[in-house]
């Protein structure tokens, strides 16, 4: 522990950009947490007198055309917004990770099943088939999370497929086999745990995928609705103002995403050089 | 070989109409009910049921289903009142045109940047190049349709409204292949040429922004890996002349794949010749390299090539581009779900063409792959 501990502060010493997407993550964090009640003002209080104010000093991101303030309506999004890509991630990460483990580890008809299915999924295009997805099921939060999970599933159970493959002949394996633990037990506690690094690197990437495509989805009007506060839907009520000159509606709901999903990538990066000094960057 | 591509690329098809037919079926809402339209009775819509083939098993409405998707039959959009086939047709020349215009863009960014950061990692123009390609997969793609609009359209005024493929005052040249730019030029239309490619521009920046960061790291990590191997040490050690490798070995076999991939796929994209060209008679020994690292970069495209047709629709969104990616989406808001259906097999199929396309080119670049196949 402690010459890991050692070792993530010499890859994070050697690679600030990585220690400041980490300073980065732990602020949005923090923001989700206490977003609400530090919002100077009601993310939902319109006011008919003061529409479409440009930034000022009360209001620092200026009013939306209701006369809302923008930079409380980020600052609250921030929550929904993580929860979304957190929620979906954690789902894709444990459906696709547990297919893909079974599959690379018993082989056979497993295997056939779980990559015909990955397959079939990856013959999308991938915004497409949520867009499809989010139309089937209905149009609710829930299945923008399932939509965003569905579409990711790929990525684990081809990752998991390939790590559990190589580990499934390892000398622990056997040696697990050999004490007497059955075929599920030692997939589940003895290979899989050694499948998990590699899944957290593209779990850390893959976060920021998942917030661009939940707010893509609320973007083309599907998923979160109006006056819900939410990074998506926000760029999508001030993309009408562009044309006329009114920036600041859409810009820091866009700004706000955009920082999050640099923030998840680079982290990702910098998780992979933590862990596989192979693939460092 | 071209055959045995076909017969692997069956099964991806298969799921791509068995997940459409299902995903059709648990749309919400009686189909029978709409078309029936709101003052309908119940017997009329019992009727519509029985002529649509509703009131039967789900497996007999399969059959039903791929009966008329092998002649043709998507259905009939309830908001335009049209044939989704005859819709689609009349749509798709606009999003390809836009997607691949995009693709080209990025190719032309993308390639000459990760070669640049391969040959030399490390230095500041790396990092720099880093840095750019993870912003640039970070930028949501219809916030940088926006800032573009803002700035080109908006502040400097360079740019049309984003409105179409073509102003209101210009008349569209008469369709051929449907693609603005094309058509123009065969009708030799240089008013509607010039229109059609300043509505072009933005959009197609959009989407090449998008796409050019993969493609970028790709060529990176791929030049890399070559740049280290041991036939680029003997052709350096070897002492041939930058020019001899570049042009006689390098330059005619690098540019043939490239030109077949993009000939296949965008058959319209002659010009790309003078971006390659450009690309491979930049860096001395690593366009000897560049050929190899190709081979990932290739695969990469397909990849790419299904997030561009996702991001399609946003951007059309963003630009009032009248492609299928907007049509889908009014027919998606009007519960109009014949449409959805249609664009969303259309776009798989697309998808799975393209890979067939790729995998042929593959084997066509790297013989192994041939032998092994």
């Amino acid at each position: 522990m402690r010459a890991f501990a050692r070792h993530a502060r010499y890859v994070f010493g050697e690679n600030l950009v990585t220690a400041g997407a980490l300073a980065l993550f732990l602020v949005l964090v923090l923001l989700a947490v206490i977003g609400p009640s530090i919002a100077p003002h009601d993310p939902l209080a319109s006011d008919a007198g003061k529409t479409l104010q440009p930034p000022s000093r009360a209001h620092w991101f200026g009013t939306d055309q209701l006369g809302r303030d923008i930079l409380s309506r980020v600052l609250v999004a921030t929550r929904l917004d993580l929860v979304i890509s957190l929620t979906a991630v954690a789902l894709s990460f444990a459906l696709g990770g547990s297919a893909g483990a079974a599959a690379g580890f018993f082989g056979g008809w497993t295997d056939r099943v779980v990559t015909r299915v990955t397959d079939t999924i990856m013959a999308f295009p991938l915004f497409v088939l949520a867009m499809g997805i989010v139309a089937a099921l209905g149009n609710t939060l829930g299945n923008i999370v399932l939509a965003t999970a569905v579409i990711n599933i790929p990525f684990y159970a081809r990752m998991a497929r390939a790590e559990a493959n190589v580990r499934r002949d390892a000398g622990f394996v056997d040696a697990a086999r050999l004490a007497g633990n059955g075929g599920a037990r030692v997939l589940a506690f003895h290979v899989f745990p050694n499948c998990l690094p590699p899944m957290m690197v593209q779990a850390s990437l893959n976060l920021g995928w998942a917030i661009l495509n939940a707010a893509g989805l609320s973007f083309i009007g599907l998923g979160v609705r109006p006056p819900t506060p939410e990074w998506g839907i926000m760029v999508a009520e001030g993309a009408a103002f562009i044309v006329s000159g009114e920036w600041w509606i859409a810009l820091f709901p866009g700004l706000a995403l955009m920082l999050a999903v640099f923030c998840f990538n680079l982290l990702g990066d910098g998780l992979r050089d933590l862990i596989d000094p192979r693939r460092r960057t | 070989m071209i055959g045995r591509r076909l017969v692997v690329a069956v099964p991806g098809i298969v799921g791509v109409i068995v997940v459409t037919f299902l995903l059709n079926r648990a749309l919400p809402g009686d189909p029978a009910a709409f078309f029936a339209g709101p003052a309908a009775t119940h017997e009329a819509i019992q009727e519509i049921r029985v002529k649509l083939g509703l009131d039967r098993s789900l497996p007999e409405q399969f059959v039903l289903y791929v009966r008329d998707l092998a002649r043709g039959d998507l259905g009939r959009s309830l908001t335009t009142g049209q044939p989704v086939t005859r819709d689609l047709i009349s749509r798709l020349p606009a999003s390809l045109e836009l997607t691949l215009c995009g693709l080209v863009l990025a190719l032309a960014l993308a390639l000459p940047l990760g070669v640049l950061a391969a040959t030399r990692p490390g230095s500041v123009f790396d990092h720099a190049s880093r840095m750019a390609t993870t912003a640039g997969v970070s930028l949501p793609i219809f916030f940088t349709g926006l800032l573009l609009v803002y700035v080109f359209y908006y502040l400097l005024g360079w740019a049309p409204a984003p409105l179409g493929r073509i102003d209101a005052f210009t008349t569209p040249p008469p369709t051929v292949t449907g693609a603005f730019l094309i058509d123009a030029t065969i009708a030799g239309d240089a008013t509607a040429f010039a229109a059609a490619a300043k509505q072009l521009v933005l959009p197609a920046i959009t989407l090449g922004l998008f796409a050019m960061a993969p493609i970028a790291r790709m060529t990176r990590a791929a030049m890399l890996g070559v740049l280290g191997s041991d036939f680029i040490r003997t052709a350096r050690a070897s002492g041939l002349a930058p020019g001899t490798v570049l042009v006689t070995y390098a330059l005619r076999n690098a540019l043939l794949p490239v030109v077949t991939l993009l000939g296949m796929v965008f058959s319209f994209l002659l010009g790309a010749n003078v971006l390659v060209e450009k690309v491979f008679a930049w860096p001395g020994v690593g366009s000897y390299a560049l050929r190899n690292a190709l081979l990932p970069v290739v695969t990469l495209l397909g990849m790419v090539f299904s997030f561009l047709l996702g991001a399609n629709v946003l951007v059309e969104k963003v630009f009032a581009w009248p492609g299928v990616g907007s049509y889908a989406l009014e027919a998606l808001i009007a519960s109009d779900y014949a449409p959805v259906q249609g664009f969303v097999l259309t776009m798989a199929s697309l998808y799975v063409l393209l890979n067939l396309a790729i995998d042929v080119v593959y084997g066509a670049i790297d013989p192994r792959v041939r032998i092994e196949a």
